[in-house]
């Protein structure tokens, strides 16, 4: 993910009943509508009956308002708020296994460090870092180990919450619980 | 009291007074079949799933309740799809109940298993797997609930087989036992809003009321006429809406579109204000968007606000229904200064309305020199279109019409004269062929005491025509007009204008099958029909019967086209109105 399509990501969280293929219902409707989604991640909440799913949605494919209200017709939908990307602290986790031998072994750790990350898995001939950071970092430190040669790598999608302090939370753009 | 899941199942469907289940059994339904047997509601076995689902949707159609239907697990389930996807498109309350196989044997592909939730995710409004016998008085509520509450639309129910057979405490939910957390639509339009589309109203110099579907699921006809009487606007009613509005009145420009009245296209292209009451701005109606009405604002009311600015971008988006909101855009005007009769207070707002006299000459003058036209010759080929003006002259005005999907659709939406609502019965944004037989079962059944004629194309009649063996079973005297012009006719005339007249597989046969013979071994009574002469006194004939289904095969001129019609992706001003008169439909 490059800078330039950070614009058009917009971040959803939506609140949904925690039943059984409520995801299946959410991922169906953004592939019969065409909406593109650059992550998504599922959590349970503090409330056993919902569940909390973070979308990064492309609002290039459709416009946000189209998506929002789409989703809102779910009936296990229960409110929808978008967090504006310039509100929000937005983590990602990034795993990767690169070739490493004895010698590359402490320069992958030094640069996984440098991210905060850590070496959690070591062989002879590769290792694999966790880092944690944001998504635009993320793409950074996929760069910077590319050279090494990446055997495998997984990234969770990011969760967001709004930045404390600033003005208004979570933005509710479509909230029926009520 | 204790009851199985199955009985639970019946008796909920007959707190929900449901009168009637459109249907046919199987392994993982057979539970369910049992109770029914002493129950009051009437059971009407169909001969194909996809039967029950569109006969469920004529019943809706016409009494604006949810139709039900009942199938068993795995192709029952998958013969009903159709049907549903069919609903959903044009918003209509179904409530299907499907078999499904044992919890135990879920994931297993067990005999007759499929994932019909999954399959149909797409095609409901929502849809539940139930896996305990004590949920199923709420989700029964539930469903009715979302199928008839806000947009309408489809819903399924699929129960497994050992819940059926499970035993449970009965209970009846109230209102505040549906577990919808998220289900909350809007019906009461937004004031400032209201009020903002109200002073657009009588700013507008060429306005036109854009109405759709929705004034139907809404019950709204008599309120868009007191609008549109009020206000003096002329409307447009979309294929899904003809019947909202009387066609015989003053105001009523017809039916917009692909195959729409020049008068209803153009003035909708010319427009300074749509006022869009429960529409959509599909495809059919617009053509190429980008050149859809220039010049209009648009004021779009609609219970879904999925729908305000999915097509094109209204300048008012008031989400709510449509009844709810036309009475408070009343009130509004109102307090603009425009009284019940549509005479301005002096020095209102609404005093300063400019005149509608030169937008009003201008639609007169369009439908004088454009009307919709067609030529009978004497002794020439039976057109479509003279049997469906004789039909509409020699019924009541209350008959009810299905239509199949095709050319004789569009005649039959074109040239009969709607003057009452829920009089019209077709499948519009999904366009199934074979939905006119079953549906005018559905319809009949529904509303016993109305004649129901079926106008069907030769096509779409082989599609479903067994129904009839249902009807005359179960004593539903429906009358159906078979368009038999011996082509898939639409198909064939887009060939024809569009491919080079390169016909690939259109061609049918006029008679194989043997229409009256078919009618017959189905138990109708058969007649066939092949010269203008003989029209009149085959309908007089099947008016007359009221005790079994009549079928009249008219051979009608396989070269006759629909006119006007806007070509796929051109902009509505460039509608083409056909070969000038007495060329024919050559
Ligand atoms: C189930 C289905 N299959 C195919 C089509 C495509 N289609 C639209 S109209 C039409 C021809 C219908 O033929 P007929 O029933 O004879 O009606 P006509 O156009 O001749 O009046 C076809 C094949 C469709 N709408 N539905
Ligand atoms: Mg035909």
């Amino acid at each position: 993910m490059s800078a330039s399509t950070t614009s058009r990501h917009h971040i959803l969280s939506v609140l949904v009943e925690n039943k059984a293929g409520v995801l299946a219902r959410v991922a169906s409707l953004f592939s019969r509508r065409g909406y593109n989604i650059f992550s998504l991640a599922v959590a349970p909440t503090d409330d056993e009956r919902f569940s909390r799913i973070t979308i990064v949605v492309d609002v290039e494919s459709a416009p946000l308002e189209q998506i929002v209200q789409q989703l809102d017709k779910l009936v296990n939908v229960v409110s929808i708020s978008e967090l504006a990307p310039e509100r929000a602290i937005e983590r990602e986790l990034l795993l990767a296994t690169v070739e490493a031998g004895p010698e590359q072994r402490v320069e992958v750790a030094a640069l996984a460090g440098i991210f905060h990350g850590t070496v959690i898995d070591v062989a002879s001939d590769r290792v694999t870092v966790a880092v944690t950071g944001t998504p635009d970092a993320l793409d950074g430190v996929e760069d910077l180990l590319s050279p090494f040669g990446i055997v495998e790598l997984q990234r969770t999608g990011r969760v967001a919450l709004p930045k404390l302090g600033s003005r208004r939370r979570l933005q509710p753009v479509a909230d029926r619980a009520g | 009291m204790r009851l199985t899941g199955a009985q639970a199942l019946i008796k909920s469907l007959e707190m929900q007074q449901v009168e009637t289940i459109f249907g046919l059994p199987g392994g993982a339904i057979l539970p369910v079949y049992d109770p029914l047997l002493d129950s009051s509601i009437r059971h009407i076995l169909v001969r194909h799933e996809q039967g029950a689902g569109h006969a469920a949707e004529g019943y809706a159609h016409v009494t604006g309740r949810p139709g039900v239907a009942m199938v068993t697990s795995g192709p029952g389930a998958t013969n009903i799809v159709t049907p549903l996807m069919d609903a959903m498109m044009d918003s209509i309350p179904l409530v299907v109940v499907s078999g499904q196989v044992a919890t135990g044997s879920i994931g297993t592909d067990a005999f007759q298993e499929t994932a019909i939730t999954s399959i149909t995710m797409g095609i409901t409004k929502h849809n539940w797997l139930v896996t305990d016998a004590a949920d199923i008085p709420r989700v029964v509520a539930e469903a009715f609930h979302v199928a008839t509450t806000g947009r309408p639309g489809p819903v399924l129910i699929d129960v497994p087989k050992d819940i059926s057979n499970a035993t449970m405490d009965w209970y009846w939910p109230s209102a505040d036992d549906l577990d919808l957390p998220g289900f909350h639509p809007v019906t009461e339009g937004d004031p400032a809003l209201v009020r903002r589309a109200a002073e657009l109203i009588l700013g507008a110099q060429r306005p036109v009321i854009y109405a759709g579907g929705g004034i139907l699921k809404a019950r709204a006809a008599q309120a868009l006429r007191a609008l549109a009487e009020r206000t003096g606007i002329p409307v447009v009613t979309t294929l899904m809406a003809r019947g909202a509005f009387p066609d015989s009145h003053p105001l009523n420009l017809g039916m917009p579109g692909m195959h729409g009245n020049y008068t209803a296209v153009t003035a909708m292209q010319q427009a300074d204000l749509l006022l869009a009451l429960g529409s959509r701005f599909d495809d059919r109606v617009t053509g190429r968007i980008s050149a859809f009405a220039p010049g209009a604002k648009v004021v779009h009311v609609d219970i879904d606000p999925a729908e305000l600015g999915k097509v094109r971008r209204p300048d008012v988006a008031i989400a709510g229904d449509c009844r709810v909101v036309i009475e408070e855009l009343l009130t509004a005007l109102d307090q603009l200064g425009l009284d019940g009769e549509g005479v301005a207070a002096p020095s209102s707002p609404a005093a300063q309305r400019p005149d509608s006299a030169p937008w009003i000459a201008q639609v007169r003058q369009w439908q004088q020199e454009h009307p919709l036209r067609y030529r009978q010759e004497e002794g020439g080929p039976l057109k479509p279109q003279f049997v469906v003006e004789a039909l509409r002259d020699m019924t009541p005005d209350d008959t009810i019409v299905a239509a199949g999907v095709g050319q004789h659709q569009m005649w039959a939406s074109q040239y009969w004269r709607f003057d009452h609502p829920y009089t019209w019965v077709n499948s519009g944004g999904a366009g199934t062929m074979g939905f006119a037989v079953p549906a005018a079962i559905g319809a009949k059944v529904g509303r016993p005491g109305s004649m129901v004629w079926a106008i069907d194309g030769d096509g779409c009649f082989q599609m479903t025509a067994q129904e009839l063996v249902t009807a005359t079973a179960e004593r539903i005297p429906v009358k159906i007009a078979i368009l038999n012009n011996a082509y898939l006719g639409m198909v064939r005339q887009w060939q024809e204008l569009f491919y080079e007249e390169r016909y690939s597989e259109v061609y049918l046969s006029p008679d194989l099958p043997d229409y009256v013979k078919w009618a017959e071994a189905m138990g109708c009574v058969g007649m066939r029909v092949e010269t203008p002469e003989d029209v009149a006194p085959a309908i007089d004939k099947a008016n007359a019967i009221d005790d079994r289904p009549v079928v009249i095969d008219f051979r009608t001129d396989a070269f006759e086209k629909v006119y006007p019609m806007v070509p796929a992706g051109a902009s509505n001003d460039d509608i083409i109105e056909g070969p000038a008169e007495g060329e024919g439909g050559r």
